[in-house]
C-alpha cells in the first residue's frame, strides 16, 4: 500500500514547493504538483502544512531499562512520533547504563518492537557513567554506536576526558558533554541568582557550565576530536562556542526548548516541574541562546525529554529529581519563541541533529525521490493548548501546562509507515 | 489570613495587625490563668520534620492557651520512617479533621507544597534557609516593646553571622525593612547569599565597624558544619571576627539591644554570657514567642471570630 500526501508545501533543496508526495516501500517515489491517488492508497491531507524531514532528537531519556514506571521505549517513541520525530537518540543513563553491547542491543530491539521512530542508542563515555574508566568506545562504535555521553553528569576528570577524546578521534564517533563542574553545584536546586538567594536554596552558577565548555574547547583544540555540547544554558557558553567555531574547531552544540523559553523566576512557585539540569536561567541567557540558535552558533534544538513519575516530582524541591518532558511540545515551543521559517526549522530540528548523531544517511534529508520516507507534516501556524492529560508520555511533568503554542504536528511518516495521522498515533 | 508562609506574603499591613494582636495576647499571658476559649473546637497539628525546642513548644503552648486541640507529629515515631511520602502524611492527618498545620521542614518551599494537598491553614515554622515568619514577628514585637516604639523608621538593625543559611535572617530582613528599619548584614562573603546586592540591605564585613552605629544587634547561630564545608577556615577565626566578646560589646551604644534567635553557640558567636549583657532581649524573645504565635493562630483560625472570645473563661 502506498501513502500519498496531498495539498502540501514540501521543503526541497530548491526551497518550498507546492507538491504532493507518493511513498512506497519506505521510500519517496514521486514528488509532483498533483498526484492522483489509487483507491487503495492511504491519503494524508496536508493542506496548509509543510512536509519536512522527520525531526531528530539528540537528547531523549527513554528510561528503559530501569525506570519503566516513568517512561518506556514504546511510550517515549509514541510521544516522539506525535512530536514529529522519526529518530530519538536514547540517553545512556539507564539502569544498567548503556555501556555494553547487550544493553545497546536491548534498547535498539525495544525501539524496533515499538516501531514508531528509530531509537538510536548513545553509549557511555565511561563505564557505568562513573567517570573513572573509559567504556569500550571502539567495540560499541563497531557495533554502530555513533554518539557517546555520560549525560546526567559531565566527565569531571580532565585527564580522563583528554584520553576519551584522543582515543575517539579516529573512531569516527562524537563525544557529547553534559557541561557541569559538579564541585560547583553541590545540592543545587536552581540557577544561582537573586531568586535562589531569596529562596535560600543552593544555586547552579553559570560558571559551573562555562568552565567545562571552556575546558572541552581547549581539549578539542589539543586533540582534534569532535565534541558536542549538550543543552547549553548560559550566555557565556554561547559566547565561548561562537568563538571556538570561528576558529574552525569541530564543535557542535544544542539548546532545549525550555531554555529558549522559561526563566528561573518560575521556581518561586516551588513547583519541581520547573527543576531541571541545567537549570532555567535568566531572561538575558534566553536572549543569548535564541541569537545563538539563529546565527548558527547552536546547531540543534534537543529536548532533554526527562520523564519523572508524580511521586518523585512531589518531593520537596531540593530532593525532587531534575527534568521535564519535551518531545510533544518542542515544535510548538520553538515556533512560539524563535522566529523561524521552514528551512531554519528543518536545520535545527532535523538536518543538523541527524548529522551530529551520525544518521544522516536516513534521517534529516530534505524530501527527494528515492530517499527514505522519514517525514513529518506540520502546520506551522496552528495554535493549541498543552493539556498534560492528553500527552502520550507515561509521565506528566511538562512545564508548559495550559500554555498556548503555535505549531503542531499533523502527520508523521516513519520508514514509509504512517505512525501519526491527524495528530493521533496510529500504533 | 488563610496561611502564614512568608513575611513577603503577609505584607506590611498584615505584619502590623499581628504585632497589635501580639500585644493583646501578651496581656492574656499576664493573667493569673492565661487561657481563653478563642479556638475551642479547632485542631492544630505540629508537623515537625526537623528538631526544634522553642518553636514547637511555644506553638503548642500558644494553641493550648487559646483552647485549641493539639496534635504533635514527630518524624522519629511516624510512618515517614516506613517510607510514607510527604503528601500521604499530610493527606492522612488532614483526613482526621485538622484546621491548621504548623510545619517545619529542612527543605525550602514545603509549606507551599503542603497547601496544595489540604484545605487546612499552613503556618510556616521554618522551611530550609527560606523563611521563619513567626520568629520575625516575635523579634519585631520584642524590639518595639523594648524600645517603646511603634514604628521602626530609621532604626539601625545589624544582623551578624551565617546569613546564607539562615531563614531567620531572610524573614527578619523582610520584616524589619517593611517596618522602616535599615538593615545591615555583617558576615564574611562566604556566608552571604549570592546576588546579595539585590537585597534591600547594606553589607559590612567588619563587626567592629558597625557596632557603634547599631541600635539592634542581632546575632545568628553559627553551625560548626560551615567549617566542614570550607565556608570559613576555622571556628576560632570566625569567632575572632564576628563573635560577641566582652570588649566588642563595649563598643555598643548604651541604648543598643542584643538579640539571638537561639539556640546559642556559646564560645562561637556568643563569647559573652548573655546574662552579663545589660541590654539583652534574648529571654524576652522566648517569652514573647508564645504571644506572637497565639496572635498568628488566632488570625489564621478565628477568621470572623469575635474578639470577646479572648475574654477570660469563667471558672
Amino acid at each position: 500500500m502506498n501513502v500519498v500526501i496531498t495539498g502540501s508545501t514540501v521543503l526541497t533543496q530548491q526551497g518550498e514547493q507546492r507538491l504532493d508526495v507518493r511513498i512506497s516501500n519506505g521510500k519517496i517515489i514521486e514528488l509532483s504538483e498533483s498526484i492522483k491517488p489509487e483507491v487503495e492508497d492511504q491519503l494524508l491531507d496536508a493542506a496548509g502544512c509543510h512536509v519536512l524531514p522527520g525531526f531528530v532528537d539528540l537528547h531523549t531519556h527513554l528510561r528503559e531499562p530501569g525506570k519503566e514506571d516513568s517512561e518506556t521505549i514504546e511510550t517515549g517513541s509514541r510521544a516522539g512520533a506525535l512530536g514529529g520525530y522519526t529518530a530519538l537518540v536514547a540517553m545512556p543513563n539507564t539502569t544498567p547504563a548503556q555501556d555494553s553491547i547487550p544493553i545497546i542491543d536491548f534498547v535498539r530491539a525495544q525501539g524496533k518492537r515499538a516501531g514508531l521512530v528509530e531509537v538510536v542508542p548513545s553509549g557511555c563515555i565511561t563505564i557505568g557513567r562513573a567517570g573513572s574508566a573509559l567504556a569500550p568506545l571502539a567495540d560499541l562504535a563497531r557495533h554502530g554506536v555513533q554518539i557517546f555521553t555520560d549525560d546526567g553528569s559531565g566527565v569531571q576528570d580532565p585527564a580522563l576526558m583528554r584520553r576519551a577524546m584522543e582515543y575517539s578521534r579516529d573512531l569516527g564517533i562524537t563525544l557529547a558533554q553534559h557541561c557541569e563542574v559538579s564541585a560547583l553545584t553541590a545540592g543545587a536546586v536552581m540557577n544561582e541568582c537573586s531568586c535562589s538567594s531569596e529562596l535560600g536554596v543552593p544555586g547552579w552558577p553559570a560558571l559551573a557550565e562555562e568552565l567545562m565548555v571552556h575546558r572541552d574547547i581547549e581539549l578539542a583544540k589539543l586533540t582534534g576530536a569532535k565534541i558536542h555540547f549538550l543543552h547549553l544554558s548560559t550566555a557565556g557558553s554561547v559566547r565561548l562556542v561562537r568563538e571556538a567555531k570561528r576558529e574552525g574547531l569541530p564543535i557542535t552544540a544544542e539548546v532545549t526548548p525550555h531554555h529558549l523559553s522559561l526563566t528561573e523566576e518560575l521556581l518561586r512557585t516551588f513547583d519541581s516541574t520547573f527543576k531541571v539540569n541545567p537549570p532555567l536561567r535568566s531572561a538575558e541567557d534566553i536572549e543569548a541562546l535564541r541569537s545563538g540558535l539563529l546565527d548558527g552558533t547552536i546547531d540543534a534544538v534537543a529536548t532533554d525529554h526527562a520523564p519523572h513519575v508524580r511521586r518523585d516530582k512531589e518531593l520537596p524541591l531540593d530532593q525532587a529529581p531534575p527534568g521535564m518532558l519535551g518531545l510533544e511540545t518542542a515544535l510548538g515551543v520553538v515556533l512560539s519563541t524563535v522566529p523561524m521559517n521552514a528551512m531554519d526549522l528543518a536545520k535545527v530540528m532535523s538536518i543538523n541533529p541527524a548529522r551530529i548523531a551520525g544518521i544522516s544517511d536516513r534521517h534529516g534529508i530534505l524530501p527527494q525521490v528515492g530517499q527514505p520516507a522519514n517525514l513529518c507534516v506540520v502546520d506551522m501556524r496552528a495554535e493549541w493548548t498543552v493539556d498534560p492529560s492528553k500527552l502520550a508520555s507515561k509521565s506528566r511533568n511538562t512545564p508548559f501546562v495550559g500554555r498556548t503554542l503555535r505549531g503542531k504536528v499533523r502527520h508523521t511518516v516513519f520508514e514509509g509507515d504512517v505512525v501519526v495521522k491527524n495528530g493521533e498515533a496510529q500504533r | 489570613m488563610k496561611h502564614l508562609r512568608s513575611i513577603g506574603e503577609l505584607g506590611k499591613e498584615g505584619l502590623e495587625r499581628l504585632l497589635e494582636s501580639t500585644a493583646q495576647m501578651a496581656e492574656i499571658n499576664r493573667r493569673p490563668i492565661p487561657k481563653v476559649p478563642a479556638l475551642r473546637g479547632k485542631t492544630v497539628v505540629s508537623l515537625f520534620f526537623e528538631d526544634s525546642t522553642r518553636t514547637r513548644l511555644s506553638f503548642e503552648t500558644a494553641a493550648k492557651r487559646l483552647s485549641a486541640e493539639t496534635m504533635t507529629f514527630s518524624v522519629s515515631t511516624s510512618s515517614v520512617n516506613k517510607g510514607e511520602s510527604l503528601r500521604d502524611t499530610v493527606e492522612t492527618i488532614s483526613d482526621m479533621g485538622v484546621h491548621a498545620f504548623v510545619v517545619r521542614h529542612k527543605s525550602a518551599g514545603v509549606p507551599w507544597q503542603i497547601s496544595q494537598w489540604t484545605s487546612a491553614s499552613i503556618i510556616n515554622a521554618g522551611d530550609g534557609a527560606h523563611q521563619h515568619p513567626t520568629q520575625a514577628i516575635v523579634d519585631c514585637y520584642t524590639v518595639r516593646e523594648a524600645l517603646g516604639l511603634t514604628a521602626l523608621n530609621g532604626l539601625r538593625v545589624s544582623i551578624v553571622g551565617d546569613i546564607k543559611h539562615s531563614r531567620v535572617a531572610r524573614s527578619n530582613v523582610a520584616a524589619f525593612t517593611l517596618l522602616g528599619a535599615h538593615v545591615t548584614l555583617v558576615a564574611p562573603p562566604t556566608l552571604l547569599p549570592a546576588n546579595i546586592e539585590t537585597w534591600p540591605v547594606k553589607v559590612a564585613h567588619s563587626l567592629d565597624d558597625v557596632m557603634p552605629s547599631t541600635d539592634v544587634l542581632y546575632m545568628l547561630r553559627l553551625q560548626s558544619e560551615r567549617m566542614d564545608q570550607g565556608l570559613i577556615p576555622h571556628l576560632g577565626e570566625y569567632s575572632n571576627r564576628f563573635g560577641l566578646t566582652e570588649t566588642r560589646a563595649q563598643k555598643l551604644q548604651d541604648s543598643a539591644v542584643v538579640m539571638h534567635p537561639g539556640p546559642m553557640n556559646r564560645g562561637v558567636e556568643m563569647h559573652i554570657d548573655p546574662a552579663d549583657l545589660p541590654n539583652s532581649l534574648i529571654h524576652k524573645q522566648v517569652a514573647n514567642g508564645v504571644s506572637a504565635r497565639m496572635a498568628v493562630l488566632f488570625d489564621v483560625l478565628a477568621r470572623g471570630g469575635e474578639l470577646n472570645s479572648l475574654q477570660e473563661e469563667s471558672v
